[in-house]
């Protein structure tokens, strides 16, 4: 790598430096958007007792269910896990711990942890088991918890297109929790489908800026369908 | 009888208005897409990051990277935008979205609602539903009214864990439209052809009966 040259040339390069017992932020929704190899990457490095922080936990045999397989989930930070047989099978016999999280404090948890921001108050939550044990204050007459921010150790992410030096679009819903994610990593690792030169992508149309980017991988991906719906 | 998952859909349709961005659970409230007045424009947010919601795809269309909040594969309307699960949430917490309709297992006369977890059962997430019944002021609760064991879900306190205190005004059941006012239900429509002593009956916690209570007319 040289100058502002995020782009690495293989899988192990991306995810070097990942350990035992460190907090991996994941980008996607159920299996939209979600960082496919990099994943994979993570499962063939046996990397144990990991904290996972993504809105789901994949599927049986795909995504972050992979992960489960090897059991090298300690702790999952998530919004829903319902698609999951084997989740909720080392859930129930206590080999995995979960903290569910509301979808949107999850999101904003990530993104005030990328912006260094370590805890804000929402109404998200008052007066329900996710309020247990957090301060709880009133703003204007209405009561607000403090929820704390998430930064990971590792952050990774699902991009369209990139440019070499780490400017990310994405495609459609897979936008999902990615920028988020991206932002929140000490090291910050985007696969995406292209990487072009600097210069092509417009400026203005960059939803991810190369800042927060440390690696870029380009890879193939089944995109797998969770919910295959058509019209007739 | 009691009102049909189309017949609620449509009652819950009367309160859309020109103009409303509108958030949809999963279930019953979906339907609502479907009984969209003549006329009206309304856009549907789907809370994985899209405002302008469109139907099912061909399968020509079907596209893995435009999935709605239910992991279904959509299309979007003319006009829609997409965005990350934060903005998304901003819309959402912000008070931004006119109207969400959503379902729940419990409502109790304090406004709270139970719609997440069974313990012990049902262990797999609330996902955006704190966010949605606490940010939104405008919220419709479509449910039963009581469980296939005849047991109330209009409650004096709910029992199941909260996702939300104090947040819920608007009820429509499988019997009848209610309205949460100063720790009471109050009876404010009946399905066609259920009475007010059934509709009672079936309500567990208080419950104010006005003196005249119209049937709902499809």
């Amino acid at each position: 790598m040289s100058g502002f040259n995020k782009v690495v040339n293989s899988y192990d390069e991306a995810m070097a430096g990942l350990e035992d017992g460190m907090t991996v932020i994941a980008g996607g929704f159920g299996l939209c958007g979600i960082p496919e190899n990099l994943i994979a990457q993570v499962k063939k490095m046996g990397t144990k007792d990991l904290t996972i922080v993504s809105n789901n936990c994949g599927v049986d045999g795909f995504g972050l269910g992979v992960l489960l397989e090897d059991r090298q989930v300690k702790k999952m930070v998530s919004s829903y896990v319902g698609e999951n047989a084997l989740f909720m099978q080392q859930l129930l016999a206590g080999e995995l711990e979960v903290e569910l999280t509301p979808q949107g404090t999850l999101a904003e948890k990530m993104r005030a942890g990328g912006a260094g921001i370590p805890a804000f108050y929402t109404a998200t939550g008052y007066g329900t088991p996710v309020a247990e044990g957090k301060d709880v204050r009133d703003f204007k007459g209405r009561n607000y918890i403090l929820e704390e921010s998430i930064t990971g150790d590792f952050a990774i992410v699902k991009g369209w297109k990139a440019d070499k030096f780490g400017n990310v679009i994405y495609r459609h819903t897979a936008q999902n929790f990615n920028p988020m994610a991206a932002t929140a990593g000490k090291i910050t690792v985007v696969e995406v489908e292209e990487i072009v030169e600097p210069g092509e992508l417009d400026p203005a149309h960059i939803h991810t800026p190369g800042i927060y980017v440390d690696r870029l991988i380009v890879g193939t991906f089944e995109k797998r369908i969770e919910q295959r719906t058509v019209r007739t | 009888m009691a009102l049909t998952r189309e017949q609620i859909a449509i009652r819950v349709a009367r309160e859309l208005q020109d103009g409303f961005y509108v958030n949809l659970g999963i279930g019953i409230p979906t339907l609502v897409a479907n009984y969209v007045p003549e006329g009206m424009e309304v856009m549907l947010q789907s809370e994985n990051g899209l405002l302008g919601m469109g139907q099912f795809p061909t399968e020509d269309e079907i596209d893995a990277d435009m999935i709605n909040a239910g992991k279904q594969t959509v299309t979007t309307v003319t006009g829609a935008s997409i965005f990350s699960s934060a903005e998304s949430f901003a819309m959402i917490r912000g008070g931004h979205v006119d109207l969400t309709v959503l379902g729940a297992f419990e409502v109790d006369t304090s406004g709270n609602i139970a719609s997440y977890m069974i313990p012990g059962k049902l262990i797999k997430g609330m996902g955006g539903a704190m966010d949605l019944v606490a940010g939104a002021d405008n919220i419709i609760v479509t449910m039963t009214h009581a469980s296939k064991h005849g047991e109330s879900k209009l409650l004096t306190k709910c029992s199941l864990p909260l996702t939300g205190a104090g947040c819920i005004k608007k009820v429509l059941t499988d019997l009848a439209y209610i309205e949460i006012e100063d720790g009471a239900f109050i009876l404010k429509e009946r399905a066609p052809g259920v009475s007010v002593e059934e509709i009672v009956s079936k309500t567990e916690g208080k419950m104010i009966v006005p003196d005249h209570v119209p049937e709902m007319v499809f």
